[in-house]
């Protein structure tokens, strides 16, 4: 089955063009890497999926069915983690908003869980989460103190809170150091086992170290299996991106 | 001054001061934290039309005041959901045709010569039963409201992009929020009339947003503060027999400036 699907789908802003006749399938378990030079419309397919911009031509479908049905299988990482830095709020519950909400509750649990305003499993799994991307000693720190590296660790953590079966991370690690970023693909790469993960980036070492698939993505797509990955030299580290979609180019015809 | 206690309109005055405080407290820190000031501006003038409706139509001040009020908080969210980028014109727009409405509407009333400074600066020492139980009824139903609702009013002002992703009714509660402010605005500039409102819906809950480390210790922290503030005014305006609305804003400010020095020289605490 698919995770997602893509079915020719054009997207404009006002009446510039953005994305023109995409389509796409994501498999069940696929970590499927986004790359593509800046405004060619990354976030915005992102965004498509999650029905934040409205789909105008082509189809979306999440597990078969209607985006809107299967959000609460979606985890999210925005591109932008610096909205309201001023706000009052503390890392931890900024973590538990990521948890499904009581709407969905039944009836009785639902003013049991508004009149005691947190549930000690969920701060107990929001813990866990921040502990995933080593954040939990800051749990109880203002959002507005932490760098934008550390912000952004905090954001993954909130999508992880959701148990969700795909993970979209719109370049979750651009801010983040070296370390921290090998420390977040190696917990991408866990949970991948479980669930699907689609991440927009630019830095190649990731898309042939850690994805199965690779989108590129320039207004129109261009779609790889990366299972030929070991043709390409891992020895010499980081590739720039140029050289990567020259490949990606070069390779076009070929049947994936 | 403590036998000042013992008129039952210096008492009114006291309890709504203190009523109104926490009501705009609560809101206000929801309207701050969404970057509404703008926008609740406007309700609280487009307002002064239905102050005019109701002197012309020979209404309640109250109900034709918060009528206009909520038909303008309703207009202000279909606007800002669905038309972000005229939400400026647009405000200011309903902002200048609801005061000059008013101002018609008390013209063409025969024989009503309405006090604008009342509306202005409110008459707090003129607020009676019925109003202090009106303003407790309202107090009541929004600490209800934020009380039950509490996660998705946090979710959807601190990210309302990821609260819509989680089932959180964005549309519904950013309504909810306008409207609630509506009401609290209304009673507000009943009491400590117009220009006091903008400074009660931004001087304390400034204040207390850089002191407080959740929305709740916002809102009550606001609440607290603006008391002290309007208690202090009260108390000033009686003694030398001031204005009292001015008063208080006066207070405000030179505990904004008390706060902001102190914040400079020692570093914050949190709550
Ligand atoms: N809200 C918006 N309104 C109008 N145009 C937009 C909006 N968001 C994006 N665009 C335009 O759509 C195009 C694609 O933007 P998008 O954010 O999807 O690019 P991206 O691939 O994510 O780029 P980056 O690598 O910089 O994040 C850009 O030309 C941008 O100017
Ligand atoms: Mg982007």
């Amino acid at each position: 089955m698919s995770a997602i699907s893509v079915q020719n789908l054009t997207f404009a802003y006002e009446k510039q063009i953005v994305l023109e006749k995409i389509s796409l399938q994501v498999k069940e378990k696929d970590f499927l890497a986004i790359i593509g030079p800046n405004g060619g419309g990354k976030s915005t397919l992102l965004k498509l999926i999650l029905g934040i911009n409205k789909i105008q031509k082509g189809t979306i479908k999440i597990f078969e069915q209607e985006p809107s049905k299967k959000l609460s299988l979606i985890g999210y990482v925005p591109q932008n983690t610096n909205i309201n830095i001023d706000f009052p709020i503390r890392v931890i519950d900024v973590v538990l908003m990521g948890h499904v909400p009581i709407v969905n509750l039944p009836k009785k649990s639902f003013f049991k869980k508004a009149l005691r305003w947190r549930d000690e499993g969920e701060t107990a799994c929001a813990m866990g989460a921040l502990g995933q991307v080593g954040m939990e000693e800051y749990a109880y720190k203002k959002i507005g103190s932490l760098s934008g590296g550390q912000r952004q660790r905090v954001m993954i953590a909130r999508a992880l809170c959701a148990h969700p079966k795909i993970l979209l991370l719109d370049e979750p690690t651009a801010s983040i150091d070296v370390d921290g970023q090998k420390q977040i693909y190696d917990l991408l790469k866990v949970l991948n086992k479980s669930i699907t993960i689609v991440v927009v980036t630019h830095d190649i070492s990731v898309v042939l170290e850690y994805a199965s698939k690779v989108a590129h993505i320039n207004k129109k797509l261009t779609f790889h299996d990366v299972s030929y990955q070991a043709n390409f030299q891992k020895s010499n580290g980081h590739f720039c991106e140029v050289e990567m979609m020259q490949m990606l180019g070069a390779q076009k015809g070929c049947s994936c | 001054m403590l036998e000042a206690l013992g008129y039952q309109f210096i008492q009114n005055a006291i309890i709504a001061g203190v009523l109104v405080s926490f009501a705009s407290g609560i809101i206000g820190s929801l309207i701050v934290v969404n970057r509404m000031v703008f926008l609740a501006g406007g309700i609280a003038h487009t307002s002064y039309g239905g102050i005019g409706l109701a002197i012309y139509f020979g209404l309640p001040l109250f109900f034709g005041a918060s009528l206009f009020a909520c038909a303008a908080a309703l207009l202000m969210a279909f606007v800002t959901i669905n038309q972000r980028d005229k939400i400026d014109l647009f405000i200011g727009l309903i902002w200048a045709v609801g005061m000059a409405v008013g101002i018609l509407l008390v013209d063409l009333t025969p024989g009503y010569n309405v006090d604008l400074m009342s509306y202005l600066f409110g008459s707090i020492l003129a607020v009676s039963r019925d109003d202090i139980r009106y303003i407790s009824l309202l107090l009541g139903l929004i600490v209800v409201i934020v009380f039950l609702f509490y996660k998705e009013l946090l979710a959807v002002s601190y990210d309302s992009e990821y609260a819509s992703l989680r089932g959180v009714n964005v549309r519904f509660f950013y309504t909810l929020i306008l409207v609630l402010s509506a009401l609290t605005i209304v009673v507000a500039i009943k009491v400590v009339g117009l220009i006091l409102v903008i400074a009660l819906l931004t001087i304390p809950i400034y204040i207390a947003e850089k002191l407080s480390s959740s929305l709740a210790w916002m809102m009550f922290l606001s609440g607290i503060i603006s008391t002290l503030f309007t208690l202090v005014g009260l108390t000033l305006s009686y003694l030398y027999d001031l204005t009292s609305g001015a008063t208080i804003i006066m207070v405000s400010a030179l505990g904004l400036t008390s706060f902001l020095v102190y914040d400079k020289l020692k570093g914050r605490q949190r709550f």
